[in-house]
């Protein structure tokens, strides 16, 4: 049953792709952010260009909570193809708004909602002369009588619209006149506003709406990348489009004009992978983004830049799998093939960020760690953070950061050794110094995938190869003390927690606030990271029951934990979600519910 | 992949370069390839092209693949750093490497297999973007270290050592070379060390994308009578097309050519290549008449051999891409990091 209520609400536009209703989405969003709302984005769309359905919901929340909502209070239906559905979806008590210019089939009424028709078609097709105009305006329109039934600041939405279209004047125009004509329309046929309103509140102030993709990208900008490759794949080609973007306009050198950065698009991600190796290994900060069948790809080089120990940084923006899955739905489901990615004794460093502003600092992190520890790293972001519009904290950057590059002999370092040994150990931490081609004929290695010594030359000798492969396992214990450390949240001290990853985050802790209010009491550990380091254990250790919630069907978080640290299996409940859409608060809240119901049957 | 050091005997009077090196300080380690192996002639041109540019030792790179070829960047320059990579993933690795640093000279080394087999994919595009780098097939129709199987480079109707026959056509890297829009193409034989050398310097020196095609022998699995890749079948069949020598920058073109047969192609450090036409129909310069020179020698039943193709005006990949001069990796982070307050400013058009 929908509530009447301030900043606590839930709309969704159904909508048909290519018709360029993500800048009127985008206006809606942004408006409600400007008015100081809590506000977050998700865009559900088909892997199509043009003519299928496509959706887009946003949720505002005073109270901050900004995962899914799994409810829809105010439904915008534009497309007929899916009419029937959104009709269904809207919340006993809410509202349905449709184009009236054509008629509804009779059948698909429901009495429990208020139905609000506007003609929309009709007055575009009206007022605007092409064909083209009309379709857009329509889109923009539906803002204007939004703007009235939910009590938009019309000043706020004007400001944006002067700022977005500052200099394209014809498009200016016609996006106030439809406003001010949606907006006009719903003043005078309905009673405005709805219970629920948008009230100018302070929640906004030093932050920004943006998406894990973007800021990953800005992120390797300023971590110091310059050399990046990657082969076009959903959901992550934006973040080299913004890598791209932010270059072009930070990384021109002010004098030949020339590109500080080398951006290559390989012809598949076998060749991506090798490339950003061949840079990390020549002394470039190097990365590529991808999604599960371009990890499935990379699998090769990663084993090889495990093995041989080459710094390498690659962003997995998740997807659905297996196989080909659903390109633009979202899933954590690529833990377990991360984490071993390659054939043989592999393991790799990987980080979780929950959200887009981590996505920032995981850049950083990212190539901190792949340059400390001579090794790939791995962020395993997800189409959900990646491709979706979140409110997060300001960025910021402390100017006296300077890039932990590792044990790295330069020219100078070199020419001071009697002899230079590619893999041997001298400071005990399994992580021997590297050098760079062309800097000192003294420093050359001959780097290989095949058996070598722990002198850097070819072996296949039985205890020379161990012995190699023995300081790898002990370097993956030195990562342990380098990898952030979870994050921890006690809700108050008894013995059931939930362990959770990545961007389940929101929805977790909401749901914890629910079920505070229930009278349970959970705690909270989130993985930033794998290798796992002491406080895991340690939380897992004084707690009797801990759920651990993760966005895929095999449970690879929980069979990751069991592999790794001391874990009774019973102990650990495995609550899944894994059908493409962002998890929601409710269906962990359930989900905990049916378990103490359960238990307490038992 | 030697586990032998090799030692580093040096006869008083060797012939030094202009740095002062001789050619015993451009090899490498002992090689483990079978004796009479093709690719070790190879490796010894190698040297002996690198000793003679005076490029010094660490300045080169030299990349592999897997294979009997892939093997031997260990056989030479033992002052450079080397990357023996995953089976025909090669030209990712190096794109990957000169793009972080575009002043070294790289050297790649694959085989038939890894090249036209599984690594064709990235031996395309590596073509495409016109990668500033010499790429060396040594080419002998036949996968050694698996015992024996045919590769795409064996011929139709080349009898296998166990008698089987062939039946697929064969790709040919030359004109398959130039089709992609490669700026640099050649053959040789690892026999004929005096046209290969001079080949090698040219594709070192060339800006852009070089790829020498190196037919090579292997003794053990592809040298008897039925194999068009044997020494013998290859020395018989050979046939030049053109002559190439190499010109340092700072030495003049002494010889004299006869009017006509001779041309001299300058390159981007200074340096000539002056070809001397064997076939007077064959222009190095013209694409199309060198694939069709090419489709007449393979009707022909002959090999042809030299320079085949160069096109010294195309932009290599950095050029492309406007890449700044100094290598990216020796940029120093203060060029890299837009700092705090450009991130605020950006950040304004995300509210």
């Amino acid at each position: 049953m929908s509530k009447p209520s301030v900043n606590e609400f839930t709309l969704k536009i159904a909508n048909v792709n290519g018709t360029g209703s993500a800048s009127a989405n985008g206006l809606l969003m942004k408006s409600l952010f400007r008015m100081g709302i809590p506000v977050v984005g998700k865009n559900y769309f088909p892997s199509n260009i043009q003519g299928l359905p496509t959706w887009y919901e946003i949720r505002a929340s005073e109270k901050g909570h900004l995962a899914r909502s799994g409810r829809v209070d105010v439904m915008v239906a534009m497309n007929a193809e899916t009419y029937k559905h959104d009709l269904a979806e809207v919340v006993s008590g809410g509202y349905l708004i449709y184009d009236s210019t054509w008629p509804r089939h009779s059948l698909l009424k429901r009495d429990d909602i208020t139905i609000i028709g506007v003609p929309l078609s009709k007055m575009c097709n009206e007022t605007f002369p092409n064909a083209r105009a009309r379709i857009l305006m329509k889109n923009v329109m539906y803002v204007g009588v939004l703007a009235a039934l939910l009590d938009l600041d019309l000043d706020v939405i004007a400001q944006l619209l002067d700022e977005t279209y500052a200099k394209k004047a014809s498009m200016l125009e016609a996006n106030h006149l439809a406003i001010r004509m949606g907006y006009d329309y719903a003043e005078a046929n309905f009673a405005t506003p709805l219970p629920f309103t948008a009230k100018s509140s302070d929640k906004t102030a030093n932050h920004i709406i943006i998406d894990g993709n973007t800021a990953a990208g800005l992120g390797c900008v300023y971590a110091g990348a310059t050399c990046a490759a990657w082969y076009p794949i959903t959901p992550s080609t934006s973040l080299m489009d913004a890598f791209r973007s932010f270059c072009a306009a930070t990384r021109k050198d002010a004098e030949t004009g020339e590109n500080n950065f080398c951006i290559i698009q390989a012809e598949d991600e076998l060749a991506a992978m090798g490339m950003v190796l061949g840079a990390g290994w020549a002394g470039a900060r190097a990365f590529t983004a991808t999604s599960g069948p371009g990890v499935s790809l990379m699998s090769e080089f990663l084993g090889y830049g495990y093995f041989t120990e080459i710094p390498a940084v690659l962003f997995n923006v998740q997807r659905c799998g297996p196989s080909t899955g659903m390109p633009t739905r979202t899933q954590q489901s690529d833990i377990t093939s991360c984490a071993f990615a390659s054939h043989g004794d592999t393991r790799h460093v990987l980080l979780f960020p929950a959200n887009p502003e981590e996505c920032f600092y995981a850049a950083r992190d990212a190539f901190d760690l792949a340059d400390r520890l001579q090794t790939p790293v791995i962020v395993l972001s997800d189409l959900d953070i990646g491709m979706n519009d979140w409110m997060c904290r300001d960025l910021e950057w402390d100017d006296s950061y300077q890039p932990d590059l590792g044990k790295v002999l330069r020219a100078d370092e070199v020419e001071k050794l009697d002899v230079f040994h590619r893999y041997l150990d001298v400071d005990g931490d399994a992580i021997a110094a590297r050098t760079l081609p062309g800097d000192h004929p003294k420093g050359a290695y001959f780097t290989r995938g095949s058996g070598h010594n722990m002198y850097g030359a070819y072996t296949e000798n039985a205890d020379e190869y161990q012995q190699v492969v023995d300081r790898l396992r002990r370097k993956w214990d030195t990562a342990k003390a380098y990898v952030p450390a979870p994050v921890i949240q006690y809700s108050n001290k008894n013995r059931i927690g939930i362990i959770s990853i990545g961007s389940c985050d929101d929805a977790v802790r909401e749901a914890i606030d629910i079920l505070g209010h229930e009278g349970v009491g959970i705690n909270y550990l989130r993985v930033t990271a794998f290798p796992f380091n002491g406080e895991i254990q340690e939380f897992i250790d004084s707690h009797d029951k801990i759920y651990v919630v993760e966005q895929n069907r095999d449970a690879q978080l929980k069979s990751l934990l069991c592999l790794e640290l001391n874990v009774h299996k019973e102990q650990l409940i495995e609550i899944l979600h894994y059908n493409g859409l962002p998890m929601n608060a409710q269906f962990v809240v359930d989900a905990v519910n049916v378990d103490f119901v359960k238990g307490e049957a038992a | 992949m030697s586990f032998m050091t090799k030692p580093t005997v040096r006869h008083p009077q060797l012939p030094v370069n202009d740095l002062g090196l001789t050619v015993r300080d451009y090899e490498g380690g002992m090689s483990t390839l079978c004796a009479g192996c093709g690719h070790d002639s190879i490796t010894s041109a190698i040297v002996t092209a690198a000793f003679e540019l005076s490029i010094p030792t660490h300045r080169f790179v030299k990349l592999s693949g897997i294979g009997c070829s892939s093997k031997t960047p260990a056989y030479f320059l033992r002052d450079s750093h080397g990357f023996n990579s995953t089976h025909g993933r090669m030209p990712s690795v190096a794109t990957g490497a000169n793009s972080a640093n575009r002043e070294l000279t790289y050297i790649g080394v694959s085989g038939d297999g890894d090249t036209l087999s599984i690594g064709m994919g990235q031996f395309a595009h590596v073509i495409r973007r016109n990668l500033n780098m010499l790429y060396i097939i040594e080419n002998n129709g036949v996968y050694g270290l698996t015992k024996g199987q045919f590769s795409a480079a064996a011929d139709k109707g080349s009898i296998a050592k166990k008698g089987e026959v062939n039946q697929q056509p064969a790709i040919d890297p030359c004109q398959t070379a130039i089709v992609l829009g490669a700026t640099f193409v050649a053959r040789g034989f690892s026999g004929d060390k005096d046209q290969l050398v001079p080949l090698l310097k040219a594709g070192m020196k060339h800006r852009g994308f070089a790829m020498i095609d190196i037919i090579s022998p292997c003794v053990t699995f592809n040298d008897h009578e039925g194999s068009t890749k044997s020494y013998e079948y290859s020395r018989e069949h050979f046939s030049p097309a053109i002559v190439a020598d190499f010109v340092p920058p700072a030495e003049e073109i002494k010889v004299r050519y006869d009017e006509g047969e001779a041309m001299s192609i300058e390159l981007h450090d200074g340096s000539h290549i002056v070809l001397r036409k064997l076939d007077k129909d064959f222009d190095p310069t013209d694409r199309v008449s060198v694939l069709s020179n090419l489709q007449e020698g393979v009707v022909a039943g002959e090999i042809t051999t030299g320079l085949l193709y160069v096109d010294e005006s195309q932009p290599e990949m950095h050029e492309l891409n406007n890449t700044t001069q100094t290598p990216l990796r020796d940029l120093p982070f203060d060029k890299l990091c837009p700092g705090n307050d450009t991130l605020q400013k950006i950040q304004a058009r995300y509210r």
